[in-house]
């Protein structure tokens, strides 16, 4: 059975979701969690673009899609200078060393 | 086939960039994930949105991954997960069918293209306000980082002065 070019495009968005949400939850290193959450963005960016072709709305799917691609990027920005500061405060990345927010 | 193709190489990207041990290599398998995206946003007839992940998301993000990296130094990133693997497992893939049962049926309702404007008239017309909302991001980003990167002087000086006093 060959699968139609949405139904395709899906699984690659569910695929990305699911492996995202699995790093997030497993996941200790603050950096990696930066990385599942830039994983799963992308699952969202194909979903956003798929979504407006399918409607027969294009642009505005893309329009939209601009706007996670600059969000996404401020996240990560701002996630990877957090992570930064956290390891020059604490001298780790490991979140579990970090829940008591303590010095 | 092509699509195929590159959806299977998106999603072994991101497993490796989750997968990796190091660092380093894990922010190299996310730009090859960014890279085959912009290939398959391409292929899905958006090419302008195509391009800009493939600057933005593949160079720029690596690019800041690989200083923050090196900034903090590679750190174990195999430590014993917080919840039980197959217990994520099983969530997740629960979840994944029950966003699969909620994404299949609207497949086949697509509606067809109806005369529509233009990408720069959706963006600059329609959107005006995303794009406002836009430029306020990266400010904030800008000040976010700004203030983050920012080395902790006023406290160094001031434990300086109090030593000169004593």
């Amino acid at each position: 059975m060959m699968l139609s070019i949405p139904n395709l495009v899906i699984l690659i968005v569910v695929g990305l979701i699911g492996i995202g949400t699995y790093a997030l939850l497993t996941v200790r290193n603050l950096i990696k969690v930066v990385i599942a959450l830039q994983i799963m963005v992308k699952g969202a960016l194909l979903a956003l673009v798929l979504a407006g072709r399918l409607q027969g709305k294009e642009n505005l799917g893309q329009s939209l899609a601009l706007m996670v691609i600059v969000a996404d990027t401020i996240v990560a920005v701002v996630g990877l200078a957090l992570a930064v500061q956290v390891r020059r405060a604490f001298g780790t990345l490991d979140l579990k060393a970090l829940t008591t927010l303590r010095r | 086939m092509l699509h195929l193709l590159t959806g299977v190489g998106i999603l072994l990207c991101a497993v490796q960039a989750i997968r990796s041990r190091r660092l380093l290599v894990s922010a190299l398998w996310l730009a090859g994930t960014s890279a085959l995206v912009a290939l398959e946003l391409y292929l899905l007839g958006a090419p302008e949105i195509g391009v800009i992940e493939l600057s933005v998301g593949a160079g720029l993000v690596t690019v800041l991954f690989v200083f923050a990296i090196n900034l903090t130094g590679e750190e174990a990133s195999d430590l014993k997960s917080l919840i039980r693997k197959p217990l994520a497992v099983v969530f997740i893939v629960l979840s994944l069918v029950l966003l699969g049962i909620l994404l299949v049926p609207g497949v086949d309702r697509a509606a067809p293209s109806a005369g529509e404007s233009a990408l720069k008239a959706v963006l600059w017309g329609d959107r005006q306000l995303d794009v406002i909302l836009q430029a306020g991001l990266v400010f904030c980003g800008v000040l976010g980082v700004l203030g983050l990167l920012r080395e902790r002087e006023p406290e160094a000086a001031g434990e300086k002065k109090s030593e000169e006093q004593q």
